[in-house]
């Protein structure tokens, strides 16, 4: 009887997140056949920075790492796409990012190697710097990028070229196959982070934000665990810039800018970024609050900088923290 | 041959003698405390055998071998291993991981990104093995930050026994605990140690705990040794008592 | 000859506003360890208010010497705000991560840049009038503006007068104690609290009137501030966060830099200085003259 009694609720504990994610997968599929094509593509976008979201929250609730500079991968992986298209006359998406990934990944090395050399506020100002770098290139060399007018991206082609987009009603039927098609990569990069997270390797990297100094005395090599994070992490939110430009049709120097490094760091801590699924549902969540936002009042930045102020003071551990917390008072049982 | 021995290990800061030509030697197998007032040089000395210090001068050598070059995580993987006076732990993870990530680290494992930590099953029979041994299995789900002081404490000492050290260095286990606590925390290192598991250093300032558990005592005063013996010859020595209490020997 | 004379004065003069902008983030990052990522946008602030007052002022029919008088006012204006700021939004968050205290200036970054488009438009507002007052001065065969040279002025003026506050007065040796030990400053009686708030508000009075000295010569736009702010980062990465002597330095090192890089590469002068600050930050993270 009492094995049971333990038994039990840590099989609830260890279960749920598969169950929620079922469900939530589950639901997500069939939004296309109940929600209009505006709500299809705002939860595209929706995904696309819950992609970005959950890269960026590998280094910062992982790793403990809070970068401002995020903005460099995703404007960065949004103008390899633009690129690809300008130059090379690429239309295929899985070109897109199999080309893609490779440069976003190395620049997040190169940035990377330089950053964690120093943590906390120096670490951030760093990150800060070196993505206003891009920008400034972007803005400055705008023979090259479009200047503030920036790139055009025509729809791409998915599944190797096997469907296109061309002729009349093209646009609703891309809007929802490219919906389904960021929906897989979406399910696939969080199956990859939550392995990652739940590795021996996301561990260490745990034991390593909560304290440094006995991670070393185990051995740890921190500095090139803290690289890789970063490495993956500007990877992934790279990813969400390469799905974000054939959606938005244009790549601008503005999801360069730094203010944007600020809202993905906002969208996490709007989700919590203490819990796994926090930054998806902050990415969804910002996605949603941004656009009714901006389309409510001039003064969307006011709102949304209200919302942050009053967030950090009230709800510090994000809705997915809340939500936790209040489960756990309703059926009580021991964390796994 | 001895597992531990330091030949005139020497460490100044500015006017302070901390190590004044230390000889200290451990064998295998026994339970030594380092005891001695405050300033005396005990942690200075664990620091220079654990590599978080360098020696102005002298050598480390573990089983006869020169160690002296090593840094920390050489030393930890030729099998010296400590826990903290301040307690030092994982405190966003669990009581489990805490454990766990000691051995994946010991092993070599901590680069495996690809497969889940929960589906390593040796690590896992290690790590409850580990955990039954410190008495701690029935909070291994617990996050470590949410223990109690003692319990943090015990695990402090479990993770860094999970290291798998030959020799276990402990920096003041019992400060701030419970009596009770107290005594579950060295049950537990003495039992460890006289399963032949590991040799174990304890610095300890509390002496009812270390007459009770220790093989030898070891005294250091002014950064030298004062006295070295197993507690019968300590407790008779004048010396020893006059430091210790500032007044003549006690029965 | 006369156009090299021109470009150091024009640099002298950025480098005074610069000065001010960083040295105010500097000393509140000094004393209280937080990083504003509000401040440029306080020095907008100041702008705007200033090119208001002005405004105001000349539909008053003031003399134009008192139009010189409203840019301090102005700064006070920003110092109060700052009064307000840091009992509502920063001192809730002294005790918990840096991470929160760095998410709460953004959103105050946010606040403020929508609060000064809600209040004065999208539109510049200029403060010509006060430039045009003071007469010109000729280098060589050129004329230059004597304001700028009255900011390079005031730019001194501040520099010494921020040191001997520091280094010379009571309130300087509590402004020290409590940057160098917190608790401990504490436990010796100081109440830390003010200290903070009265920081604070230096730091922003400085802001401000970097704002309000450079508006009659760059009228105030949006987004100012946060342009500003990236510079006074460079500025206090490269000369070192917390340290006077660094704000200083960093300032005339960045400003000259940045004339240099608008006359020879202006394509890449904004990247050069990133990459400057980037590579201060790798060989001596703690800049020229940081406390770490």
């Amino acid at each position: 009887m009492k094995a049971d009694a333990i038994a039990l609720p840590r099989f609830h504990a260890r279960l749920w997140p598969y169950v929620a994610a079922a469900l939530g997968v589950a639901v997500l599929i069939s939004v296309p056949n109940f929600a209009g094509l505006y709500q299809t593509q705002l939860l595209t976008y929706g995904l696309i920075m819950a992609i970005g979201a959950l890269g960026f929250n590998l280094l910062l609730g992982y790793t403990g790492l809070l970068s401002f500079g995020h903005s460099a991968y995703f404007g960065l992986g949004a103008y390899t796409v633009a690129f690809l298209l300008q130059w090379l006359g690429i239309r295929s998406m899985e070109l897109y990012i199999l080309l893609g990934l490779p440069v976003v990944a190395i620049v997040s090395a190169l940035f990377g190697y330089v950053c964690v050399r120093h943590t906390r506020i120096f670490f951030g100002i760093l990150t800060l710097a070196l993505s206003q770098v891009l920008y400034s290139l972007a803005l400055k060399f705008f023979w090259v990028s479009g200047g503030t007018d920036g790139l055009r991206v025509k729809r791409p082609t998915l599944l190797a070229g096997m469907i296109d987009f061309a002729g009349s009603g093209g646009f609703s039927r891309f809007l929802v196959a490219y919906y389904y098609y960021v929906l897989g990569v979406f399910i696939l990069s969080t199956a990859i982070i939550w392995v990652i997270v739940h590795s021996p390797f996301g561990k260490a990297l745990q034991a390593i934000r909560d304290n440094e100094t006995r991670a070393r005395f185990l051995g740890l090599r921190v500095r090139r665990f803290r690289w890789a994070a970063f490495l993956l992490s500007g990877t992934f939110t790279g990813l969400a810039g390469i799905l974000w430009a054939p959606l938005n049709g244009l790549t601008t120097p503005d999801v360069l800018y730094w203010p944007f490094s600020g809202e993905i760091v906002f969208m996490t801590l709007l989700g919590g970024f203490r819990n796994f699924f926090g930054p998806i549902v902050g990415g969804v969540a910002f996605t949603f609050i941004k656009t009714y936002a901006v389309a409510s009042t001039e003064y969307w930045q006011l709102l949304l900088g209200t919302v942050l102020v009053v967030l950090v003071l009230l709800l510090p551990t994000g809705i997915v923290g809340v939500l936790v917390q209040v489960a756990r008072r309703r059926v009580p049982m021991e964390r796994s | 041959m001895s597992l531990l021995r330091t030949v005139e290990l020497r460490k100044r800061f500015g006017a302070l003698n901390a190590c004044d030509g230390v000889n200290f030697t451990v064998e295998k197998g026994e339970f030594l405390s380092l005891v001695g007032s405050n300033g005396a040089g005990k942690t200075t000395l664990v620091n220079l055998i654990t590599a978080h210090l360098q020696p102005d001068s002298g050598q480390v050598l573990f089983e006869e071998r020169d160690i002296t070059g090593l840094s920390v995580s050489e030393r930890i993987k030729a099998g010296i291993a400590r826990s903290f006076q301040l307690v030092n732990l994982f405190d966003g993870l669990s009581v489990f991981d805490n454990v766990a990530l000691a051995i994946f680290a010991r092993e070599g494992k901590t680069a495996k990104i690809a497969a889940l930590a929960a589906n390593d099953d040796d690590v896992r029979r290690e790590t409850r093995e580990v955990l039954a041994e410190f008495g701690l299995a029935a909070k291994s789900e617990l996050m470590a930050g949410e223990l109690a002081q003692g319990e943090r404490k015990l695990l402090d000492v479990a993770v860094a026994y999970a290291l798998g050290p030959k020799l276990l260095f402990l920096d003041e286990p019992t400060s701030g605990v419970s009596s009770a606590e107290k005594a579950q925390i060295m049950d537990t290192v003495s039992s460890v140690v006289r399963s032949g598991a590991v040799t174990a250093v304890v610095i300890e300032h509390d002496m009812d705990v270390v007459f009770r558990y220790s093989d030898r005592i070891v005294m250091m005063h002014e950064g030298a040794f004062l006295a070295d013996g197993p507690p019968d010859a300590i407790r008779a020595n004048e010396a020893v008592a006059s430091i210790l209490l500032g007044a003549p020997s006690p029965a | 000859m006369s156009i090299l004379v021109v470009q150091i004065l024009n640099s002298l003069f950025y480098a005074s506003v610069l000065f001010l902008i960083a040295a105010g983030l500097s000393l509140i990052f000094g004393v209280m360890r937080i990083v504003n990522l509000a401040h440029g946008s306080l020095f907008a602030v100041g702008a705007y208010i200033a090119a208001w007052l002005v405004g105001r002022a000349i539909a008053m029919g003031l003399p134009v010497v008192w139009l010189l008088l409203l840019m301090p006012v102005a700064a006070l204006a920003v110092a109060l705000l700052g009064i307000v700021i840091e009992p509502l939004l920063l001192r809730p968050f002294y005790r918990r991560a840096e991470e929160y205290q760095l998410l709460v200036t953004f959103g105050l970054l946010l606040i403020l840049e929508d609060l000064m488009r809600l209040v004065w438009g999208g539109l510049p507002l200029t403060a010509d009038t006060v430039m045009d007052a003071i007469p010109s001065v000729h280098i060589g065969a050129l004329i230059y503006p004597g304001y700028n040279i009255l900011v390079i002025g005031v730019g001194v003026a501040a520099a010494i007068l921020l040191w001997v506050v520091i280094y010379g007065t009571k309130f300087g040796v509590l402004l020290r104690a409590t940057s160098q030990d917190r608790r401990m400053a504490a436990a010796l009686g100081l109440n830390v609290g003010l200290v903070y708030v009265a920081a604070f508000a230096v730091g922003c009075f400085m802001a401000g009137l970097g704002g309000a000295i450079v508006v009659p010569s760059h009228a105030a736009v949006l987004g100012m501030g946060i342009e500003a702010l990236i510079l006074a980062f460079v500025v206090v990465v490269v000369g070192g966060l917390g340290s006077l002597k660094g704000a200083l330095v960093g300032a005339l090192i960045v400003s000259f830099v940045r004339t240099a890089g608008i006359q020879f590469f202006p394509e890449i002068e904004l990247a050069v200085l990133y990459l400057i600050a980037a590579f201060v930050l790798i060989i001596r993270p703690t800049g020229l003259f940081g406390t770490a």
